[in-house]
């Protein structure tokens, strides 16, 4: 066991990348020298050199529809957009063109682009860096999306998209890099198709994913306190959603709270909520229930952000709400 | 037509509308079997074309978009390649598609709807034809950094049109792949509309090749009618790229006699004396008369190239009008390499449903 940092793991994750492949590159903005916004990629460039390690031009269109052409002629590249704010600019290179082109292609052409970005808010850096855009991407076939919400699988789930033939888009929350915890010296590759359950328990399910999880898993402490054992699903791929995984706790429980921190409207939340309704709906006992981010642009003091954001007091209330439908 | 002149952006023309050689000639243009060989391959290409509209007009093709009058851009661009370059067309440059190896069955299924015809069977790494207009740009950028990254002498070759040049994303590639040496060539396939909208309504700058310019990249125009001109001046932008010395934009500058697809009527936006006026410098007749002068190009074998071709596009017709529609069942087939738990179920609810 060693203790690390998600950040540490995300660069542990693209070191091994970088050695095991010689197909693989990463490329974007501030990568290089600087190492990266949230410096995942600290060091790097001097291991593996600027070709490798490549600074992109500012320009986000470009340098995804770059990485497109490039896996389409036979390379692995990993494109690092700052945040998903900025991923905006590239929608039509991932939704019009890399979604599409094995399509576009009678099957001609596989696209294996893995895309990273930075996603959430909490870090006070107001309403144009803050955004959860996950369920914009999660609305997309022909892409995979994944949330790592834990070291494991930030160390672990690049390996495997990068082995995947389809573009893999995979959202690491801002909050989460510092987060600290320890990871087995043999962690390497997992899974990235299943749901995981994080926490047992009998009650209500929890479903959440990214640095809500974590929010998640605190209002389970909080309820565990008044003897209500909540059971914690992170759902770790949004496209496609595990739902086996999803009904079957939701069956045991008969209750369900999603925990998304994306605006309510069109939310993965209310995805979620849907599919519990479609297929599990005789098994509640109480409608679903959602919480999501106040339906404002994100606030810059610290004060007014909490108030907008999930936070573990809102799930217990909602929790309680459930319970209290029971009645 | 001539350039439009700005002292800084050469232009370039081998053989004028008349057929008369401006100049000496490149080495392959003095080779008369090889001046015939493009010239069938601009014949095929304006006979592919008005099959294809035929078949759209008699409700047998969807929406189609013709390359009339510009077939010497995409023809010369395809000709100056090897075929390890990687051709990334836009959705007018069959021509180049069909000197490269594409089938004219293929473009046909395409063109009808059936991606099928997508999946080619030479040109396994050319890339299919681009909707979007301009996103291709950045992708030749992509391609030209996995060969370079690779250490392979090879090119990517992007054709756009004269609209896209107005896109931001085609500006970040041009910027993108003169900052990394990319090896590509751009070439711009300026038939001076855009649907409705003219050069004039698309730019304020005097050449579209002068975007280079702000790239740092080589940029030069040529007459895009010349099919010599075309394919001598990409020759030079791919020498330079294989040598290391990156990318280049070339300003090919020709018409579009036609609509802008079958399901357009250019008469409602533009003079027909307008376009009446640009005939005569079309690219098909100028190589004839040209042939004629330096080869003995005659009625014969003008009439065997026709009647051949003829034939070529009847048998790819009858293969299309001939192959059975994909069935139902292949709706999620290329949507991921493996269908994901959920689209199979998707999937199977559609096909019990249906
Ligand atoms: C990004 C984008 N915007 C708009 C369209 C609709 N559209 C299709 S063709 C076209 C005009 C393209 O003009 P140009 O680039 O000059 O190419 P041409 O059609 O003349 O060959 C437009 C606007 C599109 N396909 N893609
Ligand atoms: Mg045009």
């Amino acid at each position: 066991m060693t203790t690390t940092t998600y950040r540490e793991a995300v660069r542990t994750a693209l070191r091994e990348a970088l050695t095991r492949d010689s197909r693989t590159f990463l490329m974007g903005e501030d990568v290089g020298r600087y190492g990266g916004t949230y410096a995942c990629s600290k060091g790097l460039i001097d291991e593996f050199g600027p070709e490798r390690v490549r600074d992109a031009p500012l320009s986000e269109s470009a340098f995804v529809g770059a990485g497109i052409g490039a896996a389409m002629a036979g390379m692995r590249p990993i494109v690092e957009i700052m945040t998903v704010n900025f991923s905006l600019l590239a929608l039509d290179q991932i939704v019009n063109n890399a979604a599409t082109l094995r399509h576009m292609s009678g099957g001609q052409f596989s696209v294996p682009l893995v895309i990273r970005m930075a996603t959430g808010a909490g870090r006070q850096v107001a309403a144009q860096h803050s955004h959860s855009l996950e369920c914009w991407y999660a609305h997309i076939p022909g892409i995979r999306v994944l949330a790592p919400g834990t070291l494991e699988d930030a160390r672990g789930m690049l390996w495997t998209a990068l082995q995947d033939p389809d573009p893999v888009v995979i959202f690491e929350h801002a909050a989460l890099y510092n987060m600290e915890g320890e990871l087995p010296d043999t962690a390497g590759p997992v899974d990235i198709e299943r749901a995981a359950v994080r926490r047992p328990g009998r009650d209500v399910t929890l479903i959440a994913f990214g640095a809500n999880l974590h929010k998640a898993m605190e209002a389970a402490r909080l309820l565990a306190a008044e003897k209500i054992e909540a059971e914690v699903i992170d759902l770790r791929s949004l496209r496609p959603l595990d739902d086996a995984t999803i009904m079957a706790s939701v069956r045991k429980t008969r209750r369900a709270v999603v925990i998304d921190e994306a605006w309510r409207t069109g939310s993965l939340a209310a995805e979620v909520s849907a599919r519990v309704m479609e297929q599990a709906f005789y098994d509640l006992d109480a409608p679903v229930g959602r919480v999501c981010t106040e339906e404002v642009p994100i606030p810059y003091p610290k004060h007014l952000e909490d108030a907008a954001l999930p936070q573990p007091e809102k799930i217990v209330a909602a929790v309680k709400a459930q319970l209290g439908a029971r009645a | 037509m001539t350039g439009t002149g700005s002292p800084s952006i050469p232009f370039t023309r081998c053989i004028g509308p008349d057929g008369a050689a401006v100049g000496d000639l490149p080495d392959f243009a003095r080779n008369p079997a090889e001046l015939v060989r493009l010239y069938r391959a601009l014949v095929l290409t304006r006979s592919f074309d008005a099959k294809a509209v035929a078949l759209q007009r008699t409700g047998r093709l969807g929406t189609f978009a013709s390359s009339l009058g510009q077939e010497a851009v995409s023809v010369g661009a395809a000709a100056a390649m090897r075929p390890e370059d990687v051709f990334l067309p836009s959705f007018r440059e069959q021509g180049g598609q069909l000197w490269r190896g594409v089938t004219p069955l293929e473009l046909l299924l395409y063109w009808g709807g059936d991606e099928r015809g997508s999946d080619f069977k030479a040109a396994r790494e050319d890339f299919p034809v681009c909707v979007p207009v301009g996103s291709h740009a950045p992708h030749a950028v992509g391609v030209a950094m996995a060969f370079k990254l690779r250490r392979e002498k090879r090119v990517a070759v992007c054709v756009l049109g004269d609209g896209a040049t107005s896109k931001g994303d085609v500006a970040e590639a041009l910027n993108m792949a003169g900052v990394w040496k990319a090896p590509s060539v751009f070439v711009i396939n300026n038939n001076r509309w855009a649907i409705s909208v003219p050069v004039a309504r698309q730019t304020a700058a005097a050449t579209l090749a002068q975007k280079a310019v702000a790239a740092g990249i080589p940029g030069e125009q040529v007459d895009g009618n010349d099919v010599v001109a075309v394919r001598a001046v990409v020759e030079r932008a791919l020498a330079r790229a294989r040598a290391g010395d990156g990318p280049s934009l070339i300003e090919a500058l020709t018409y579009r006699l036609g609509d802008h697809t079958t399901a357009d009527d250019a008469s409602r936006y533009r003079d027909d004396a307008e376009v009446s006026a640009h005939w005569p410098e079309e690219p098909i007749a100028r190589l004839r008369h040209h042939l004629a002068t330096v080869a003995g190009w005659d009625k014969a074998q003008e009439e065997r190239v026709l009647e051949e071709t003829a034939a070529l596009l009847e048998r790819a017709a009858e293969a299309y009008l001939a192959t059975a529609p994909q069935p139902a069942a292949t709706v999620f087939d290329f949507t991921y390499a493996a269908l994901p738990a959920e689209l199979a179920a998707q999937r199977r609810q559609a096909l019990e449903g249906s």
